[in-house]
């Protein structure tokens, strides 16, 4: 044969188009009328706007942040240790804000991931049908309580708790802000790792328990190792969430950036630094207005390459198993 | 040979078990201590004339109207746009173009905004419905972030729904010569639609729940008066609720657990109404 | 030769229309099993699936490092049976055991007896293979040491590579221990899982129709395997093929719905059955 291998590319592409064509012939062929071609294209049209939501948020963020790097250099952004923005000496920093954001959610996944882990083998595991279909979605509901809410258990109830126990505890700090958020997040890991558990086929435990091997000795060397891949994207995604989080920290954690790991004292996060400069009049235009779409901007990168990772790694345990 | 008889292992097995089922059970119960904590404050202050009420500086007498009406009419315009925009989409990427370049760099960009931080979208708003399109801080700019932000939500319910609906069902419509938005308008979409509803509903409780793109997109935290147009300044349970929480007169502090009782109040009737939608209408259907 | 041995029972059956035992394959004279001890003695053993019975009543004793097979159609309970051996019928929910097995005279369903320990002397290989995922070979080996907290770091190479030549696998894994255990063919696989029991060092090996999943060739290879081991171990072997029980095991048992049907050293079963349900079944009129 002359050409070997484009035949076989060459056939399955005429295969499709005929498939597709048969298809569209029974339905909508070109001679189809004006109303169901409108029609095919104004829900198209909705499909795009899904895109065009993404490049807008691309085109915003980069447009300000550009504008930024203007009157501000990179080597002060990345180099300097203090972000001042609002004051009159001004410094510009990101390393305070980052520092916080780190330090909250470092303690939230502290907080989440023993518990959701444990969760996750529990339902998994030990839970039977019954148990596991009520305490799986109830698990889910926290996640469904709206982030004001656990703003404000941070600072009424957690707070005063905390100071009890920790003396020199700050009115605003992390830790309080960091164990809440981490019970918000709790259900991204439990129920996410649950799933990637679950998936290990019974096959593999019955060889464990064959050889003689305990449940707890099956659980740990053997189920988990197995599942590992789509807990760790359990894990990513929680830390994503957290990063993004608003009010907990807002509300709880403080308005003073400080490059620190101290949990005790106040920080500001970089979602609240964005909510702190809107509540206020800053006008449009000005080095304070874009400073918070460059912290969005960093804020999106974050986020949007640890959501990647984790889609990665979800796929790669879902074909594995 | 090996004995057989008993061996230690037992008592740590069990052991693990009750904490791995503390694990569960630990951050429900807290929660919903804390929950009751809340209300026992809220009930201090939630009366009909708290209902009532606008915003004042004396505590005693500051009220949640104009923010729940605010949240009201949010939540509707909110329906509004989301909701045929997010089926639409649903509908092209099931009934139309369900494999394909167009299709998958679609799916890719709803997967990607599904995991985009609140304040990313309140930023999103500022800078396109505010000052772009020149909406101003309007109810509008508000409804239209809190849209977008929920679109993904919308979107991945619909078409789940969708897919509910057995292929042989559509063969049937198109084997009797109906076109494809017949069939979709006809046959498929009926028989979503329950599904598709409480998708929305969901993503709408979910919209109402939101503050900090509101607070981008500029939520008056004081109001005197009820929104009275699209384009007119605008205030919400969450926003009034952060609002309370921010002063440092400890009064403020229950009015603020009065409206946090409020909102999950919201939110729950309509999470309600959305699981009721959905069991009344599966019985229905064969 | 081997392949040659399997077409030839093949043409034998379809031209005599009774199944022979092939030539030429080393077997223990059945005159001496009778006396051999016995390992597993099974009295009145019941088994249920929540209130559905599947196991009425087994009497049956198994003799020690003789291999025994259990034959039947499907559904007769034959994997249920070889189940209760090891205590695993009882890992699904609902189910349940009745009666006595003893193990070297010791009931095995007695109050004090944990399972979990139990399986370190009766070990059990699988219809379809099932290598542990994120193990390599080596690591499979030695799982079931590492599990049981038996394993001794100084001798692990050591215990790895007599497991792996007990099965037959050595000289085709040598080079490549640290490879995945998943990487392997099915049959290499399924030697993989014999080894891995194996290196537990059981008195009693169970087989749920190892080579069901397998081709000939890779079927051969661990009949032959079932051959070496004999010496040191019990092994109780359920299949579909009568060939292969014919070809393998010193006494053969043969369940229908449940209950043992006749239970006798298999060339007088294959030849002479002594009930005709069991004549019927070895001839092909049903199952």
């Amino acid at each position: 044969m002359a050409e070997p291998r484009s035949t076989a590319k060459g056939t399955a592409a005429e295969a499709v188009a005929l498939i597709s064509n048969a298809a569209r012939a029974r339905t909508n062929g070109p001679s189809a009328p004006l109303r169901e071609r409108l029609i095919e294209v104004g829900l198209r049209g909705c499909g795009l706007l899904s895109i065009f939501t993404t490049a807008s948020i691309i085109l915003v963020l980069a447009i300000e942040t550009f504008a930024f790097f203007r009157e501000v250099t990179l080597a002060q952004f990345l180099f300097d240790t203090q972000w001042t923005p609002l004051f009159v000496d001004k410094h510009f920093g990101i390393w305070p804000l980052v520092s916080g954001t780190v330090l909250t959610t470092g303690i939230a996944i502290l907080v989440a991931l023993p518990f959701g882990l444990l969760a996750a083998i529990y339902l998994s595991e030990f839970a039977g049908q019954g148990v596991r279909r009520l305490l799986k979605p109830a698990l889910e509901m926290l996640a469904g309580i709206p982030t004001i809410v656990y703003g404000y258990f941070a600072l009424v109830f957690m707070t005063p708790i905390l100071q009890a126990v920790i003396p020199g505890l700050a009115g605003f700090n992390s830790l309080s802000a960091g164990m809440i958020m981490g019970i918000m997040v709790i259900p991204m890991i439990s129920s996410l790792a649950e799933d990637a558990l679950y998936a290990v086929p019974n096959s593999v435990r019955e060889g464990a328990y064959a050889l003689g091997a305990t449940r707890l000795s099956t659980i740990f060397r053997v189920v988990v190792p197995a599942a590992v891949s789509g807990i760790a994207a359990s894990v990513i995604l929680a830390v994503s969430r957290a990063i993004g989080e608003t009010m907990i920290v807002a509300i709880a954690a403080g308005q003073q950036p400080r490059l620190t790991l101290d949990p005790r004292v106040p920080v500001e996060t970089m979602t609240a630094y964005i909510v702190q400069v809107s509540m206020g009049d800053t006008p449009t235009g000005t080095l304070e207005y874009r400073s918070i779409f460059v912290v969005g901007a960093t804020l999106f990168v974050m986020t949007f390459t640890m959501n990647f990772v984790s889609q990665r790694l979800t796929r790669r345990y879902r074909s594995a198993v | 040979m090996k004995q057989i008889g008993r061996r230690r292992g037992v008592v740590i097995e069990r052991l693990f078990v009750a904490l791995c089922l503390g694990a569960v059970i630990v951050p429900l119960g807290l929660v919903l201590v804390l929950l009751g904590n809340v209300l026992s404050d809220a009930a201090q202050r939630l009366d009909w004339a708290f209902l009532t009420s606008f915003p004042s500086r004396k505590a005693a007498l500051a009220g949640v109207y104009p923010a729940f009406v605010g949240t009201l009419y949010l939540g509707f315009i909110t329906a509004g746009l989301a909701l045929p925009l997010g089926v639409g989409a649903a509908i092209y990427l099931e009934e139309y173009e369900r494999r394909g370049r167009l299709a998958n760099l679609i799916e890719l960009n709803i997967a990607n905004l599904a995991g985009v931080p609140s304040v990313i979208y309140g930023l999103l708003g500022l800078g396109l419905f505010v000052r772009v399109a020149g909406m101003g801080r309007s109810l509008l700019s508000g409804a239209a972030t809190l849209a977008l932000l929920v679109l993904p939500i919308v979107i991945m319910a619909s078409r789940e729904a969708l897919r509910t609906v057995p292929l042989s069902l559509r063969e049937g419509s198109y084997a009797l010569g109906a076109t494809r938005w017949q069939t979709i308008r006809q046959v498929v979409l009926p028989m979503a639609l329950p599904g598709i509803l409480t998708g929305s509903i969901l993503a709408v409780s979910r919209a109402v729940g939101e503050t900090a793109p509101l607070i981008i997109v500029g939520a008056l935290t004081y109001v005197t008066l009820l929104p009275d147009g699209l384009g007119s300044p605008f205030t919400a349970l969450p926003i009034q609720i952060f609002n309370w929480v921010s002063r440092p007169q400890a009064e403020f502090l229950l009015n603020a657990a009065a409206g946090i009782v409020v909102l999950l109040g919201t939110m729950l009737a309509l999470n309600t109404t959305a699981i009721l939608l959905r069991n009344r209408y599966q019985k229905r259907t064969y | 030769m081997v392949t040659a041995g399997t077409s030839i029972e093949t043409e034998r059956r379809r031209m005599t229309g009774s199944p022979c035992p092939a030539p030429g394959r080393l077997r223990e004279s059945s005159v001496n099993s009778d006396v051999a001890a016995t390992k597993f003695r099974v009295r009145r053993l019941a088994a249920w699936f929540g209130s559905q019975k599947v196991l009425h009543g087994l009497d049956l004793e198994i003799s020690n490092r003789r291999v025994t097979a259990i034959i039947g159609p499907s559904g007769c309970g034959k994997s249920t049976f070889i189940r209760c051996l090891n205590r695993m019928h009882e890992l699904v929910p609902s189910a349940r055991v009745g009666g006595e097995v003893r193990l070297d005279q010791e009931d095995i369903y007695g109050p004090d007896v944990d399972p979990v320990l139990l399986r370190r002397r009766v070990g059990m290989v699988f219809q379809k293979p099932n290598p542990f995922p994120s193990m390599s070979i080596r690591d499979n080996v030695l799982a079931g040491l590492r599990l049981t907290h038996q394993l001794d770091r100084a001798s692990a190479d050591e215990t790895n590579e007599r497991a792996l030549r007990s099965a037959a696998l050595w000289d085709e894994v040598k080079d490549r221990l640290d490879e995945p255990g998943g990487g392997l063919s099915g049959g290499q696989q399924q030697r993989l899982c014999i080894a891995r029991a194996l290196a537990v060092e059981p008195d009693v090996l169970l087989m749920d129709e190892p080579c069901s999943a397998l081709d000939p060739i890779a079927t051969a290879r661990i009949e032959d395997l079932i051959h070496s081991l004999r010496e040191r171990y019990t092994i109780v072997i359920v299949t579909h093929n009568m060939q292969q029980a014919a070809r393998v095991s010193d006494r053969t048992a043969f369940l229908l719905t449940g209950e043992l049907v006749e239970y006798a050293p298999t060339d007088r079963i294959f030849t002479a059955p002594a009930d005709k349900r069991t004549e019927d079944y070895i001839t092909g009129k049903f199952g």
